[in-house]
């Protein structure tokens, strides 16, 4: 039955799905992975603060993200950016946004909310007592959160964050609704333009499925790798 | 004159009152034990001293500093009372000697070499300057906590609170904790120690506060306190850990 399928599509496009797709994909993944933890550690921070509307507003947005589809909020951030631009800005027209900035907007303040429950879940792992230690030695909040709290937080939930910056590499594909060309979205021009949406879609999965496999791996070698010497 | 000094400190968690109209004082260079059954509020009170624990009736001063005036610059207050842990709170993700830079680099502004150096010194001190690479879960408990006195010294304190500094150790490492702190009092160093082991008390203390349920029953010299305790909870207190 595979006699009628043409195999070598994917060996012609490939310079055209890596060099085009996957770099967006990539690109896409580190910059919102990284944005994504800033923001989600700010995000914790505000949630485990005493000042009461400082943790609402957080905890507020965290459950508005968790509980949309992505999908929706690319859409929504698709169309909505230009005009909370505008509005920024103080300008009358809509500001060009251009869907890659966009997309990164999106994924970064979706996935602060997740990262931000991995982060609160890490601080909140960290004894009260080192937190004592460092006001005692004279440490103001920022610098005990920095110094002490967050490098072992960040310790803690690196095989958490790391298989959340996993599911973020997947969710990538979601920007095709936006019909940017990401690896998907690449795959799948060059499927509809050449009827070979089988081989196309196949080969996606396969390339899919390897990258994740393997920084699964790595997640788990790095983890003991960065374990503190001395601490089981 | 009095290093620190707490007039009718009061606090509550909710409704529950942990202390009550607390008030005593240490002077420069007096060593007060702090004893009391467990729950009786006296790792709270020593807390109170540096503000780790907000009071909200009371007033405490240290060095003439008002720990609760919103005007006080409280990180820097604070570096200049060392405090040294039940659990040690060495941070677990530096080397020793990170530990000791740490807030000498950050809150003193010391250069790097000059606060390694000086960390060296006291790491010294404790006999554990050939440990100094190593990360705090490579320790003994006894050690953690000599290097956990060590950087509370580094920040050259005009006073150090003791919380149950050997409570969390094995017993054959109680001592050489003890002996770092009996070596210090020795040298005039204020210190403010929360501890059972009465054994320290008689050596250095020169006054002991008793303490119940939240308020201070008794405030006495050494030796009157050991000698003729005025108060029957004291005596009860004395009776069941002396025994022993």
């Amino acid at each position: 039955m595979f006699a009628s399928f043409d195999w070598d599509v994917i060996q012609r496009s490939l310079p055209y799905l890596f060099k085009e797709g996957m770099t967006f994909t990539l690109t896409l993944t580190a910059l919102a992975m990284f944005f994504g933890i800033i923001f989600g550690t700010l995000l914790a921070m505000m949630r485990l603060s005493s000042f009461k509307v400082l943790s609402y507003v957080a905890g507020a947005y965290v459950n508005l993200m968790r509980s949309v589809p992505l999908v929706l909020v690319i859409f929504w951030f698709y169309f909505l950016v230009p005009y909370i631009g505008a509005w920024i800005l103080q300008q009358n027209e809509p500001i060009k946004v251009g869907a890659f900035l966009s997309s990164v907007i999106t994924f970064t303040m979706f996935e602060a909310a997740y990262y931000c429950e991995i982060m609160r879940a890490g601080i909140q792992s960290i004894p009260r007592g080192q937190v004592w230690a460092g006001y005692a030695l004279g440490l103001n909040y920022w610098q005990t959160m920095g110094n002490v709290v967050l490098p072992q937080a960040f310790r803690n939930m690196m095989p958490v964050l790391l298989t959340q910056t996993i599911i973020l590499f997947q969710d990538t594909s979601l920007v095709y609704v936006l019909s940017i060309t990401d690896f998907l979205g690449a795959a799948s021009k060059v499927a509809q333009r050449d009827g070979r949406l089988v081989e196309m879609y196949l080969f996606v999965a396969v390339v899919y499925f390897i990258i994740c496999y393997l920084l699964s791996y790595l997640v788990k070698r790095l983890q003991v790798r960065i374990a503190v010497p001395g601490k089981i | 004159m009095a290093m620190i000094e707490m007039k009718g400190v009061s606090k509550w968690y909710g409704t529950f009152q942990v202390l009550t109209n607390c008030t005593t004082n240490v002077d420069k260079g007096e060593v007060v034990v702090v004893c009391g059954p467990s729950g009786s509020g006296k790792s709270t009170l020593i807390k109170c001293v540096n503000a780790l624990e907000p009071f909200q009736k009371g007033n405490v001063v240290v060095d003439g500093i008002s720990v609760d005036d919103p005007k006080t610059d409280l990180p820097k207050l604070r570096s200049r009372i060392g405090m040294v842990f039940q659990n040690f709170e060495l941070f677990p993700h530096m080397s020793v000697s990170d530990n000791l830079a740490l807030a000498q680099v950050k809150v003193l502004n010391r250069p790097r070499d000059e606060a390694a150096e000086r960390g060296m010194r006291y790491l010294d001190r404790v006999g554990l300057r050939e440990h100094a690479h190593k990360y705090p879960g490579q320790l003994s408990g006894g050690q953690q906590q000599r290097v956990a006195i060590a950087r509370a010294l580094s920040m050259d304190p005009i006073a150090m609170l003791f919380d149950e500094p050997t409570s969390a150790l094995d017993p054959e490492m109680i001592n050489e904790v003890l002996d770092v702190m009996v070596q210090l009092a020795q040298e005039g160093m204020t210190m403010m120690v929360v501890t059972h082991e009465m054994g320290f008390a008689r050596k250095v203390a020169h006054r002991v506060i008793f303490m119940d349920k939240g308020e201070i029953v008794e405030d006495a010299k050494k030796d009157d306190f050991f000698g003729k305790p005025r108060s029957e909870r004291a005596v009860q207190f004395l009776s069941k850990i002396l025994h022993h």
